[in-house]
């Protein structure tokens, strides 16, 4: 196992963070003639299929806070969120340049129709939408979605000029397996020792995901808990908290930086869910298109972009979370203007009252940018679980 | 035209489909809140009228209670009662408008309250606040909700595995629990009766759609059109009284047309005809006839819209609701809706809807709570600018929340459009000079 330091781990991470022109990725591209990268956004994609084509699936999560988005504010009515926008921007500068296609994930609206500006503006790029099913049933919307997912498979192979074998499905299954299972024992690791593992740093180690072919990315995780295993910090008189509603334009940095220094240690979030969405090994052998159909229908998580059939479910995934962590409350932490986290955050309310569980809500932009509010909403929210806690 | 031109009645001048409709409506809303019929939620687009009916099963539509609370002004309070419960303001004022007006007693427009629905048929098409609306509503009535998810026509045109998705779910899913519901066994020959008669009302619909191709328009496609389109996308299609209606409408406009009249408007019949517009999304409702006034008295008629396809499109690829097929029909008709196709279908019917009714150009009302609308429209009004040639113009309002109504605003862009239009006709650019 390597020796590298956290630090160096983490500074690698943020450069790749921090480097719009996806360097690491055009790389990736450059190292092998007809090599192919599919760019997707939030909140899923079956990345197995995109890597089983031979093809780098690479996360676009919109421009972050540093990006000055100047063509992009011309796309967009000033009450949509910032995402779109600023995703636009790094197409139209010739940031995506190099990418061969481009899947939009059924999440909300804005995001579809971000599809269809995709086709009118870059018609010679392969442009996916990619729909779940909202259906769980295995005959219903399990035969729909695997249909939708051979039907990608085929667009992946007419893009990329290749078969996708089973085998080659099945061994992509098994990486992403892997990935899934050193992404959980990170999270896992920071919830044990969340001063051995602040926040920011998870963050970039997550975010490295979305640039880097899957196996490096394992391998860095590895890297990453070895090393932070090592770590001595101290531990601060936190409180623990999940933060939630993230899941598709990312927080600022500096605000997960701002939550944890005001008082909050992060132990769980929703941010990138693609990494965790399904929450069981895949089987890597058999049928794989049936195998991730049924881990969608029945095994992946719960979001707001999901619909929960059996209304006493609703929420059951927050809960399970907030007991699985022992986290004293909820930051709600949305995107202005998003409509699947603004509109399902009541619902979450409701249940977190009902279970006496503390919580705050606040909105932010990608690039939002004075985090004193943040810091004294969220101090004031740990004083607060602190006080109660010990009455 | 001045505004001096216009002599203003008191009252709003109503033809006699409108007053018609008007007691449809009334009849439908005293129909649900009689206590003596099973209640269906569900939403207009793609709303399945014909197959709610046979369950005997009414049809009540939220965006419908939100437009009529906005057009007596009351939405306004209801929105701000769900803001104080924790709706966020950046979210859709049609959910808010709906859970507010559910917390102030539930009062439909006729007085009388909405009992609990049944049902919430969550068919989800086109637009995705719509799960999260009735997901909000389930919290509150904690009664059935069936969910069609309609998938979106990404590529333009929907696929044999969204079709056969979409039958799937009807068969499995729509169907049991409706018969559950209501205790009538489904009997798809009286789906067929009705699919007929909505096929005949969907007729006469094209016809009148296609009437504003004329010189002058009889009619107005936007403001005009949203009455034109009430019964069919309400609770009437499929019925006999929707048939009627709509043959009721086609002989007010024949007489219309016989005496060379312009486009009605609240005020009367417009004297002149001098701007022909296309208009994409939704109108405001909380100023709907000082909107409307803004168009009518500047000589301004919308000879076709994109709203008045929310509910479904007929005209664009001629769809019919096919008695034959009854159930793939629904899908169709689902799949079909304006806001469940992709931008660039938009754009090519919005463009086609300038070149064949002649229009000056293209209007945008972009609506700040509607993202399935909205998202994209500046980049659409490029493109139908760009293939066209005509001249788009770009106006912010909001559905049911007058805070988002800022008539100055909106009268100034409307004003410079107009007059952009007229710089475009000097430079011998709009399609006027063929008149």
């Amino acid at each position: 196992m390597s020796t590298k330091p956290v630090k160096e781990i983490v500074a690698y991470c943020q450069e790749l963070f921090e480097n719009l022109n996806f360097t690491k990725a055009r790389e990736w591209k450059e190292a092998r003639p007809g090599r192919k990268v599919i760019g997707y956004m939030p909140v899923y994609v079956p990345r197995e299929i995109i890597h089983a084509a031979g093809m780098l699936p690479l996360g676009v999560l919109g421009g972050g806070a540093d990006m000055e988005v100047i063509h992009g504010d011309a796309y967009y009515q000033s009450y949509i969120c910032r995402i779109p926008r600023s995703t636009i921007e790094l197409a139209i500068t010739g940031k995506l340049d190099f990418v061969d296609g481009m899947m939009f994930p059924s999440i909300c609206d804005v995001i579809r129709n971000l599809s269809g500006i995709w086709k009118l503006l870059f018609s010679d790029k392969y442009v996916r939408y990619f729909d779940t099913p909202q259906n769980f049933a295995d005959n219903v919307g399990g035969v729909f979605y695997s249909q939708e997912l051979r039907e990608l498979k085929e667009g992946l192979e007419k893009l990329g000029g290749c078969t996708i074998s089973e085998e080659a499905l099945n061994n992509s299954i098994a990486l992403y397996n892997e990935n899934r299972v050193w992404v959980n024992r990170v999270y896992d690791f920071r919830s044990a020792t969340p001063w051995r593992a602040p926040s920011a740093e998870v963050y970039l180690l997550m975010r490295a995901g979305m640039v880097l072919p899957v196996e490096e990315h394992t391998q860095l995780m590895k890297e990453y808990l070895a090393a932070a295993e090592k770590e001595n910090l101290p531990m601060r008189d936190n409180c623990r908290i999940v933060m939630t509603g993230a899941f598709c334009e990312q927080p600022p940095l500096n605000l997960i930086k701002s939550i944890e220094l005001s008082g909050c240690y992060i132990v769980d979030d929703d941010f990138m869910m693609v990494n965790r969405w399904l929450l069981k090994e895949i089987p890597a052998s058999g049928d794989p298109i049936e195998n991730l159909s049924e881990a969608f229908l029945h095994y992946s998580a719960e979001t707001a972009a999901k619909y929960e059939v059996n209304l006493d479910e609703k929420g059951s995934y927050l809960l399970d979370i907030i007991k699985k962590r022992s986290a004293d409350g909820v930051i709600f932490a949305s995107p202005s203007f998003c409509d699947p986290a603004l509109l399902d955050q009541p619902m979450m309310v409701t249940r977190l009252e009902a279970n006496k569980i503390p919580y705050i809500t606040m909105q932010y932009a990608e690039n939002s940018g004075q985090m004193q509010p943040i810091r004294e909403q969220s101090g004031t929210f740990a004083d607060t679980i602190k006080l109660w806690s010990q009455s | 035209m001045s505004r001096q031109d216009i002599v203003k009645p008191k009252e709003v001048i109503k033809s006699h489909s409108q007053e018609v409709q008007k007691e449809m409506i009334t009849r439908n809303y005293d129909k649900i809140t009689s206590g003596t019929v099973k209640v269906s939620s569900t939403f207009v687009p793609g709303n399945l009228n014909e197959l709610l009916m046979c369950f005997d099963i009414a049809n009540n539509l939220p965006e419908i209670n939100a437009i009529q609370n906005a057009m007596r002004k009351k939405s306004g309070e209801m929105i701000m009662e769900a803001e104080r419960g924790g709706h966020s303001e950046d979210v859709c004022t049609y959910v808010k408008a709906d859970i507010g007006m559910m917390a102030k007693g539930n009062i439909a427009p006729n007085g009388k309250p909405f009992p609990d629905p049944d049902v919430l048929l969550l068919s989800y098409t086109g637009c995705f606040t719509f799960l999260k609306w009735f997901e909000l509503l389930r919290e509150q009535y904690k009664c059935p909700t069936v969910m069609l998810h309609v998938p979106y026509a990404a590529d333009g045109a929907p696929t044999k595995n969204m079709r056969d998705y979409i039958v799937k779910q009807l068969k499995e899913e729509v169907i049991p629990t409706l018969e559950k519901i209501s205790g009538i066994k489904f009997d798809i020959d009286r789906l067929r009766g009705y699919l007929r008669k909505s096929a005949a009302a969907e007729d006469d619909l094209v016809w009148m759609l296609e009437q504003s191709k004329r010189r002058p328009s009889p009619i107005d496609c936007y403001f005009g059109g949203v009455y034109y389109m009430g019964p069919i996308f309400t609770a009437f299609r499929g019925t006999d009284e929707a048939i009627s209606y709509y043959k009721l409408l086609r002989n007010e406009i024949e007489e219309r047309i016989r005496l060379g009249l312009c486009a009605q408007s609240p005020d009367g019949d417009m004297p002149e005809e001098k701007y022909r517009l296309v208009v994409e999304g939704p109108p405001n409702w909380t100023n709907f006839r000082e909107f409307w006034q803004m168009f009518s008295e500047a000589g301004a008629v919308v000879v076709a819209s994109s709203y008045t396809k929310v509910g479904g499109v007929y005209d664009y690829d001629n769809f019919r609701h096919d008695a034959d097929h009854p159930l793939e029909t629904l899908a169709d008709y689902c799949l079909g809706v304006y806001t469940n196709r992709n931008l660039p279908t938009r754009v090519d019917m919005l463009a086609r809807n300038i070149v064949e009714y002649e229009a000056d150009g293209l209007l945008i009302n972009s609506i700040k709570s509607c993202n399935s609308f909205s998202a994209g429209q500046l980049v659409m009004m490029r493109e139908v600018e760009k293939r066209t040639g005509k001249p788009g113009a770009f106006i912010e309002t909001d559905l049911v929340d007058s805070r988002y109504f800022s008539a100055a605003n909106v009268k100034n862009r409307l004003e410079s459009y107009f007059q952009m239009i007229d710089q475009k006709r000097r430079a011998g650019g709009s399609a006027i000079q063929a008149a």
